[in-house]
């Protein structure tokens, strides 16, 4: 990480290094897509991979809609708090069939029915973080 | 002689190290022309870069939540104002490297823009729907327009942009409007409404300021207002370029700014195909449709206006497309790394940095001989801004 020379005592030098070593784990933890996954709607337990890929697609790719904390956007929010009393089952459709004359997408070309299900109940009870 | 050189060194050494110990260090002088930030949005924090040394100068934190953020810049391109999705609002002295104040203005929010005359700082939310203006010096209030688009329904604010004038003009994603709201009393501003089209998800401005542009989500089509003949209301150019075929989902929204407008003619993101499509800059006609890998999210013009650089919603967002704005062919396919979510041209051309969320890095390309000139790192890289954005219309 290249850090001003000027300032050799910025406090975000300690920040940067902190965040570098982060990254290293990060990166070696993740595996690319969701390929691996699929296929495998008849599957009712996720391996723990396929379940860190869900949770950085949620986290990531639905959260340019509804938020990377879930919180809403242009999308609804998702928090737990937002979603009680819903029922999975409805979620895991409007996921995987999307909500049409709204913005929100079928997902079903990109997540299996047994993914979706997942998702919705991870939402309700208030959905995982990111693990490094 | 030589004691008291011994001497002299001992003490510069000694405010060396008392410069350590005391936190602020001293600032340093340098012009702000060729910098920039890079927003790391899980973090919630902004690398500040140089893009003439190609490096990284300084970072920082504690901005919130950054995931959906942009930035615009003060004009003497000293400050950047960093629009947070949790409605924080926070300005970053560029030359000092740190935060120079920051305010919570709303719950939730999707960007912002500057005044023509740099003294206004306007805010685009979500929710409460509608647009706050704050004085760009010390952040204060000066008014607000709520998006109350009919009785008690309040819409999504989307596609700010400044217009000469001391005016801003925005679209109601839920209204179905385009407003423009004349800021010349900045405590006691006056809009006008227009009609536009079903559900417009971001807007644009030409770089003279004269065309608003809006994309409709909801439609076919894009609704254009002429803000030097604002009368004639809001009209649909390129309607029905999806007719006759089944729409895809769209997993990402297309991002508009004004960099679309090239080679005169406008770049646009189709939405929800895997196209680009140009329209003539003066009769807003098809010329072309560009078949794409993936769902384009930003199509963005280079500087000399000779290239269009695009990226791609899942799954495809790991590829650059490059378009050659004379054939309209594609002349380049890049796989810069995972999860390419902007690019961001130098002011006169030449380099293009892209963020790779996924990789946590910030590569910056030549865009001549698309060879790699550098990498950056950055913790989850989306949004990239750089200060020549200061002096242009839109940014």
């Amino acid at each position: 990480m290249p850090v001003n020379k000027m300032a050799p005592c910025s406090p975000c030098v300690k920040a940067m290094k902190t965040t570098a070593l982060l990254l290293v784990t990060s990166v070696t933890m993740l595996t690319p897509g969701l390929s691996g996954a699929m296929g495998d709607a008849t599957s009712g337990s996720l391996g723990k991979t396929e379940r860190a890929e869900l949770v950085r697609l949620v986290r990531q790719d639905c959260g340019s809609c509804h938020g990377m904390k879930l919180t809403g956007g242009l999308g609804t929010p998702l928090t737990r708090e937002a979603l009680a009393g819903k029922p999975v089952e409805s979620m895991a459709a409007t996921i995987i069939h999307g909500r049409p004359g709204t913005a929100m997408p079928p997902w079903k070309t990109l997540l299996t029915e047994a993914q979706a299900q997942w998702i919705a109940e991870q939402l309700i009870a208030g959905f995982p973080e990111e693990t490094p | 002689m030589r004691t008291f050189g011994y001497l002299i060194a001992c003490f510069a050494f000694s405010l060396v190290l008392a410069a350590c110990s005391s936190a602020p260090v001293a600032p340093v002088v340098r012009g702000t022309g060729d910098l920039g930030v890079v927003i790391e949005r899980a973090k919630g924090a902004v690398t500040l870069v140089n893009t003439s040394s190609r490096s990284a100068y300084g970072r920082v934190e504690g901005l919130g939540d950054l995931s959906h953020a942009s930035v615009v810049f003060s004009r003497d391109a000293r400050y950047a104002f960093v629009f947070g999705r949790d409605g924080g609002l926070s300005k970053i002295d560029l030359m000092e490297g740190r935060l120079a104040k920051r305010i919570m203005q709303s719950g939730n929010a999707i960007g912002g823009s500057i005044s023509q005359d740099g003294r206004i700082v306007v805010a685009q939310n979500y929710t409460p729907g509608g647009i706050k203006a704050f004085d760009a010096q010390t952040l204060e209030l000066l008014s607000e327009v709520p998006a109350e688009y009919a009785p008690g329904k309040f819409s999504k604010v989307v596609g700010l942009a400044d217009v000469p004038g001391q005016r801003f003009a925005y679209a109601l994603f839920d209204g179905g409007e385009i407003w423009v709201s004349d800021f010349t009393n900045p405590r006691a501003p006056t809009t006008r409404r227009f009609p536009a089209g079903q559900q417009p998800y971001d807007g644009l401005i030409t770089p003279e300021g004269r065309y608003y542009l809006a994309g409709l989500f909801g439609e076919d089509g894009i609704a254009q207002l002429d803000l030097w003949r604002p009368e004639n209301g809001a009209r649909k150019i390129l309607q029905n370029y999806g007719r006759g075929q089944e729409k895809l989902p769209v997993f990402k929204m297309p991002h508009l700014r004004g960099w679309s407008i090239a080679a005169g003619q406008a770049w646009l993101p189709a939405i929800g195909r895997h196209e680009v499509i140009a329209a003539d800059a003066t009769t807003w006609l098809e010329t072309r449709r560009v078949a794409l890998k993936g769902q384009p999210v930003f199509a963005i013009a280079s500087p000399d206006q000779r290239q269009i650089w695009v990226n791609f919603a899942h799954p495809d967002n790991g590829w650059v497309q490059v378009i050659d704005t004379l054939s309209g062919q594609v002349v380049q396919t890049l796989q810069p790394g995972r999860a390419v979510l902007h690019m961001e041209f130098t002011a006169r051309s030449g380099n293009v940095w892209i963020s790779a969320r996924d990789d946590n890095k910030v590569l910056i390309y030549d865009t001549r001989s698309f060879a790699k000139l550098a990498e950056i790192d950055a913790d989850a890289p989306s949004g990239i801004f750089f200060t020549s954005r200061a002096a242009r219309i839109g940014f």
